[in-house]
């Protein structure tokens, strides 16, 4: 009573609103595996944190796992302002629950780069709560003030110099009230945060020890796969279900609406079964639909004029004073996620409970998607998130939870859905391709006077947050175009929405890293029309000293902008900011008589505020070069014959080893509040090497991914 | 019946003789660390050692090894000295493509045991990471290799 109490008062206020009070039990509802298992717990402040009596520090996220070294880095912000010895400090997921629910969306997800940037003070609080109730605790059994003792490694300080371990204060601290306002460190005072820390998460990784979502398995589960419209629209027209239960291991075949579901003892039995269908589809609703045919309906909604998503000064009044005018179009093609674990999820419906084992992105959706199928109130619906082999923003999707939850109910035991490299391919929910139509005038000196830009993009939001979509304006569609690193005296924004029955959703860093392709390629043209050089042109349209400003020039500076180029090679940049951070690349590339591409090497610099897990970053950043670069030389979703042609990886080459440049970080050092950081790093790639291969070859590359016809042309 | 020597244990599994190593391993012997990611020898993560050679087990029926000595990553001492550098140079995002990354240097670096640059770029050029974990990929080849070089390997 006490202790609810105590809590209540300590997240009423401020950030702290979030948490609910009904979280005292809600991390150990079940136990999935021992490795979610966890003993008593005398001391838990927070449902992000619990302290044992052995000094074990248990840091509880509510964030996916999906590799980007979050779950260490929430513990290492926790676990700085609780002065907790690192070595102590263990990480668990944590069922889903109202305290995870991202404190500005109110959803608990993994998504945005969200995880620091809307946390920063809550994490710290937490922190800092803890450490000041131990700290008290301590002062009380030496009969001080809290003021006198110090928090250091894990233990309580007296001016004497003995010390109390945390763990011996447990049942003390946990008696006290929870502070409203715990003091925050000085960052002068960090001790972990910007540290270098191994990945905690690394060991089982490596030693093949990581339960993934496709690996996990229950007493008496059954693998389900399910044959989907391989068209858009069909439905099933007939099939074999005798054939598929004559594959051994088969032990159901259960029609879904519009889809089949083999149920079966283990993996591959269901995927025999689901081939020995023999399924004949209908034709579908848009049986023309064809590279050739989107092609079309983006030239066609690119010759509109499009909603207003942004108006200042006016653009017409400007071109015809300018005395320098340039007009372009970019293109970019859907895009699959291609993480390498497919899709799946495991769902056991009981009588009073559902419970649901998923690498999901998003889990306060699961459990209202499952609650909706099954009728049981939220709090009856258990989202385990499992470890992800990859997401990029697929995982949010919805549709293995409802396969697996009607499948579940259907065969009254646990069923795992688990989605073929095919399936997910063929039913994937692509980056929207986006065309678009910039337009702008310079003055005598060379300076952007106004800049008119139409972009022809699908809608995400349409689908995922409608109410979002206002008079016709998906803002995500014209994310880095409405809110540019550069002022213009005028500048228009027009967005087309196209529409297609292709499905679109989130992919890493959103529109942004489909507009930016335009705007940075864009500014690289008007640098050369204006006869400017490509970083100083940007910076002079840029608010000297803002961070966009100061992380271009920590670019070129660390970068070498402004060195020799080695013989055969050219340089090329691009900026942009996103998700509260600012990033910029620098890219340099030979380009063979053949065509052929080399990049050599890709400089990124970041401003991402913070830097909490500098190795961590690091990886990121790395990581973004590399798919940055696969989109901009390798990949393209294919159409035909109604619905994806796209089926592998044969289909979808992403880059591989002998194409990864050397990559270099630098972040920025600052302690403003954390940004993103996943996402913020990946737009500008694909620009800055389209700016280099210009260099080098004089050729433009408007479209991705790249065309090496083009360049040998030339 | 099908008898495989998995990590050193003897193990004998009753199931059709076209069905792939991948399979058995995951759904007869229950290890997971072996991967299915695209089923089509295109991505490596499947990949486990087979006497001795990194293979890809999604296409390598279990008739063809019948009587075969198989390694996953769980064979591989928690010490052995790619596991080491994978953890020193801290390679793993997702981590869902590294045991058959990691098997594959293992067989690659038996046989190039001092590789170059162009060497491990060419030898690791058809496995997928998807997380983008190459920079640091290259770097824990060249670890393992002196790593080894040191142990006498
Ligand atoms: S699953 Fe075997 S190579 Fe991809
Ligand atoms: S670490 Fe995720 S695919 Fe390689």
């Amino acid at each position: 009573m006490d202790k609810a109490m105590t809590r209540r008062s300590f997240l009423k206020t401020g950030s702290l609103v979030i948490a609910a009070a009904t979280v005292a039990n809600s991390t150990e509802l079940f136990n999935a595996s021992q490795v979610y298992g966890s003993a008593e717990m005398p001391f838990k402040p927070h449902a992000f944190l619990e302290i044992r009596a052995d000094d074990t520090v248990v840091v509880w996220v509510g964030q996916t796992n999906l590799g980007q070294g979050t779950h260490t880095g929430l513990a290492m912000v926790i676990a700085d302002e609780l002065d907790a010895s690192w070595g102590n400090v263990q990480v668990k997921m944590a069922l889903a629950a109202d305290p995870f629910k991202d404190p500005v969306w109110h959803a608990q997800l993994t998504g945005g780069s969200t995880s620091f940037r809307h946390r920063w003070d809550l994490l710290r609080s937490v922190g800092a709560a803890a450490r000041q109730m131990l700290l008290e605790a301590a002062a009380q059994q030496w009969g001080l003030n809290a003021g006198e003792c110090k928090a250091s490694e894990g233990k309580i300080i007296h001016p004497d110099g003995r010390s109390l371990r945390y763990g011996q204060l447990v049942e003390t601290a946990g008696k006290r009230a929870v502070p409203v306002n715990p003091q925050l460190k000085n960052p002068a005072a960090h001790t972990i945060i910007g540290t270098q820390k191994a990945r905690l998460d690394i060991p089982d990784k490596v030693q093949g020890k990581t339960v993934y979502g496709f690996d996990f398995t229950l007493p008496g589960m059954c693998v389900a796969v399910v044959a989907r419209p391989p068209r858009y629209g069909a439905v099933p027209e007939a099939y074999n279900a005798d054939a598929a239960m004559a594959v051994k291991g088969v032990i159901k075949v259960i029609p879904l609406e519009e889809r089949i579901a083999v149920c079966a003892e283990n993996t591959y039995a269901a995927m025999r079964g689901r081939n020995a269908l023999d399924l004949k589809w209908s034709e579908g609703s848009h049986p023309n639909l064809s590279d050739e045919m989107i092609a079309a309906v983006f030239t066609d909604s690119l010759k509109k004029k499009g909603a207003d998503a942004g108006k200042k000064g006016g653009v017409d009044q400007a071109l015809a004073t300018a005395s320098q005018t340039l007009q372009q179009e970019y293109s970019l093609p859907y895009l699959s996620h291609g993480q390498v674990e497919p899709i799946n999820c495991t769902a056991h419906v009981e009588k009073d409970r559902c419970r649901i084992w998923i690498p999901t992105q998003m889990q306060t959706a699961t459990q209202m998607t499952a609650s909706s199928l099954t009728g049981l109130p939220i709090e009856n619906v258990e989202v385990m998130t499992l470890p992800a082999g990859g997401g990029f923003g697929l995982r949010g999707e919805q549709d293995p939870v409802v396969d697996s939850v009607l499948l579940s109910q259907a065969l009254d035991r646990p069923v795992k859905v688990i989605w073929t490299r095919e399936d997910d391919f063929i039913h994937g929910y692509f980056r929207p391709a986006n065309r678009s139509r910039v337009q702008a005038g310079l003055d005598e000196h060379g300076q952007i006077i106004c800049w008119d830009h139409t972009i022809a993009a699908p809608s995400v939001m349409s689908r995922v947050m409608p109410h979002a979509v206002v008079d016709g304006i998906d803002p995500d569609a014209v994310s880095g175009v409405s809110d540019m690193v550069y002022t213009f005296a005028n500048h228009a924004v027009h967005y087309v929405m196209v529409n297609l029955p292709v499905t679109v959703g989130w992919w890493r860093s959103v529109g942004f890293s489909s507009n930016i392709f335009a705007v940075e390629s864009f500014m690289d043209e008007l640098a050369h029309a204006a006869g400017k050089d490509p970083v100083l042109f940007r910076l002079a349209h840029m608010e000297k000293g803002s961070r966009s400003y100061d992380v271009l020039a920590l670019l070129a500076e660390k970068g070498g902008w402004n060195t020799p180029v080695p013989a055969g090679r050219a340089r090329g940049v691009a900026v942009s900011a996103c998700f509260e951070s600012f990033a910029a690349h620098m890219a340099e590339v030979s380009v063979g008589e053949n065509g052929n591409v080399k990049v050599h090497r890709v400089v990124c610099a970041l401003d991402c505020g913070t830097a909490i897990y500098p190795d961590a970053i690091k990886a990121q950043a790395e990581a973004g070069v590399v798919m940055g670069l696969s989109a901009a030389f390798h990949e393209q979703v294919s159409f035909a014959k109604g619905g994806v042609k796209t089926a592998n990886y044969d289909d979808y080459p992403v880059l591989t080893m002998s194409d990864v440049p050397e990559v270099e970080v630098f972040i920025a050092k600052n302690d403003f509040k954390a940004g993103g950081v996943g996402e913020p790093v990946l737009p500008s790639v694909a620009p800055a090497v389209a700016n280099a291969i210009f260099k080098a070859s004089g050729i433009r590359l408007r479209e991705l991914p790249f065309r090496k016809d083009l360049l040998k042309q030339g | 019946m099908f008898a495989l020597t998995v990590n050193g244990t003897r193990q004998q599994v009753d199931v059709a003789p076209d069905t792939p190593l991948l399979w058995v391993l995951r759904d007869n012997l229950g290890i997971t660390s072996v991967k299915y990611s695209c089923g089509i020898a295109e991505c490596g993560m499947c990949t486990v050692l087979i006497d001795g050679t990194a293979r890809r087990s999604c296409v390598v029926p279990i008739e063809e090894v019948d009587g075969s000595a198989i390694t996953t990553i769980e064979g591989l001492p928690d010490d052995h000295p790619v596991k080491i550098a994978w953890i020193e140079k801290q390679v793993p995002q997702c981590g869902y493509c590294q045991p058959g990354i990691m098997l594959q240097t293992v067989d690659f670096l038996s046989r190039v045991p001092h590789p170059s640059e162009t060497e491990i770029n060419n030898a690791m050029d058809d496995v997928i990471c998807r997380c983008g974990s190459h920079p640091r990929i290259r770097k824990a080849i060249r670890m393992a290799a002196k790593i080894t070089a040191s142990q006498g390997g």
